[in-house]
Formats: structure tokens, C-alpha cells, sequence
């Protein structure tokens, strides 16, 4: 919650920044962000990699885990795709891509932006931050209504980090270490969905 | 182009990211910096969204369209969530808390 209102607050910087016109050309080249990108998957690669905890978790686990990453996938493709149909302006394509953010905001926006421009961009930040408001806010709720898993399958990827503590409170332990499997193969497929969907 | 650039660059980083899960140090000042280039590329994508004056004219929309979005993604994963816990995991609660 407060990494994402920090987040939102260089987001709003940098907004009323360019509402205003205040920073100068340089900063407003293309080049620079998609550099800048490029650090930043190289370094979401190395923090993946290096995380002691992730690989262990996968091997422990029994094939029947993977069904909560792959329910989160299926889930969040065809709800985004359904209200596709309903919201007369965006794309089945645009809103899966949107739904493959799975609540990863900060990697979800940057990327469909450069692949699709700047106001998917900003919806995948928006929709993207709602989910994990809305998983932080529910949990008690969904736990009671829809099951165990349902925390989880709401946090997406960041059931694994920021919505952690809360499923971990409502749900169990032993539920912990599905949330940050499931988290961290949510995290991975990421880039790849968002790119599969827009660009094929 | 440039996503098949980011995706090898990933790939590369996971696996280079096995060969520091020793080193604790060098883990904390890489989430560090991750920290710092998601602040960069916010803020720049900020900047992007300020300077366009289409977007800014209908931040409401886009805001309206994010909001239904969330609840399409959120809905369907609850939904699923719950059919694969009646099926899948309700049963055998033991099994799971013994890991």
C-alpha cells in the first residue's frame, strides 16, 4: 500500500510536470524510457533469480498448485474479455493485456504503454492498482464468500509481496507458500502474456 | 522489437539473478535499484501522459474503463478460485498443512 502510493506520487509528478510543461526536451524522449525499461527487466530478472525462497518453493510442491496461477490466468483473461464487450471503447486484445497485468502495476503499465501507447498505459496503472486495493480491502470478505484460494487468485502477482500479509492472516499459513508460488509464476508470465496478446 | 529485447534481457537476468542468491548484499542493492528504475519510469510515463492532451481530456473514461477492468479480472479469478477449492483442495485441508 505505501509502495504503491509512492509509486502513484512519481506517477503524479511526473504528470503535473508535463501538464504544465516544466521539464526540459531531453526528458521527453522515447529512447530514454525504453532503455529504462530495459534496466528494469534485466534487474526484475535478477531479483527473481536470486531469490533464495522462489526456486525452493517450486520444487516442494506438488503438481496440483499449479492449478492456482493457471485459474488466476484463465480467470483474469476471459473476466477482462467479458467486460470487453460491455465497455463499447477498448478492445478484447487491450483488455486481456490490461487483465495479464494481474496487479503488477509498475511492469504491466510500463510495458503496454510502449507496446501500445500511452492511454492503455495508464489504464493498466489504474486497473492494475485497484486490484491490489480491492484484494487488501476484501480478503476477509472473499475468503468467507468464494474459499481459500480466492485471496489469493484476487492478489494475482502480488500475492506474493504486497497482499502477503493480509492472505496469510485470513486464509492460514499454510496457505502462504501457494500465495507466493502462485505470486511469483503470475510475476514471470507477465511480460511474456502482455506481449503474446498484443502483439499476435 | 523492443519486447523481444525485454523478454531475453529477463531471461538473462533470472539466470544470472541464481548466481547471487549467495550474496545478500549485492541482492539488497539490486531491489534497491529496481526500487529506483520503477520511480524513473513512472515518473517518465507521467510526464508522457501529461504532455497528451487527449489522454488528459479523459482521464474519467480511462479511469471508468480501469475500474470495470479490475472488477472483470478480479471477478473471473474469484469465481474459478472457488470451483478449484471445492474440487481440488476443500477435501484434503491435512495434506496442505502438513508442507
Amino acid at each position: 500500500m505505501k509502495g504503491s502510493l509512492i509509486i502513484l506520487s512519481f506517477f503524479a509528478l511526473g504528470l503535473i510536470g508535463g501538464i504544465f510543461s516544466l521539464f526540459p526536451e531531453w526528458l521527453l524522449n522515447e529512447d530514454l524510457t525504453t532503455y529504462a525499461l530495459f534496466v528494469l527487466m534485466f534487474l526484475v530478472g535478477v531479483s527473481i533469480g536470486s531469490d533464495k525462497g522462489a526456486f525452493s518453493v517450486i520444487r516442494k510442491m506438488n503438481l496440483k498448485i499449479l492449478l492456482v496461477p493457471s485459474l488466476v490466468v484463465v480467470g483474469s483473461l476471459s473476466g477482462t474479455a467479458l467486460i470487453s464487450f460491455l465497455l463499447h471503447d477498448i478492445g478484447v486484445r487491450e483488455a486481456m493485456a490490461v487483465g495479464a497485468g494481474f496487479g503488477y502495476y509498475s511492469l504491466s503499465s510500463i510495458f503496454i504503454s510502449e507496446i501500445s501507447g500511452q492511454e492503455l498505459g495508464v489504464v493498466a496503472l489504474l486497473s492494475n492498482i485497484f486490484r491490489e486495493i480491492i484484494t487488501l480491502l476484501s480478503v476477509p470478505f472473499l475468503v468467507r464468500y468464494f474459499g481459500k484460494l480466492s485471496g489469493i487468485a484476487s492478489g494475482g502477482a502480488t500475492a506474493m509481496d504486497t497482499t502477503l500479509p493480509v492472505i496469510v492472516k485470513f486464509t492460514g499459513k499454510e496457505y502462504g507458500i501457494i500465495a507466493i508460488f502462485s505470486g511469483i509464476i503470475l510475476t514471470i508470465l507477465v511480460p511474456i502474456l502482455v506481449t503474446l496478446i498484443l502483439e499476435f | 522489437m523492443t519486447p523481444y529485447i525485454v523478454i531475453t534481457l529477463f531471461a538473462v537476468g533470472i539466470l544470472l539473478g541464481r548466481l547471487l542468491r549467495e550474496k545478500d548484499k549485492a541482492r539488497r542493492n539490486v531491489d534497491l535499484a529496481l526500487t529506483w528504475s520503477v520511480y524513473l519510469l513512472l515518473f517518465l510515463l507521467g510526464i508522457s501522459v501529461g504532455i497528451n492532451e487527449e489522454i488528459i481530456g479523459n482521464f474519467s473514461r480511462i479511469g471508468y474503463k480501469a475500474f470495470w477492468l479490475t472488477i472483470g479480472a478480479v471477478g473471473g479469478s474469484i469465481i474459478l478460485a472457488k470451483i478449484v477449492y471445492i474440487i481440488f483442495f476443500k477435501g484434503n485441508e491435512e495434506g496442505v498443512s502438513k508442507n
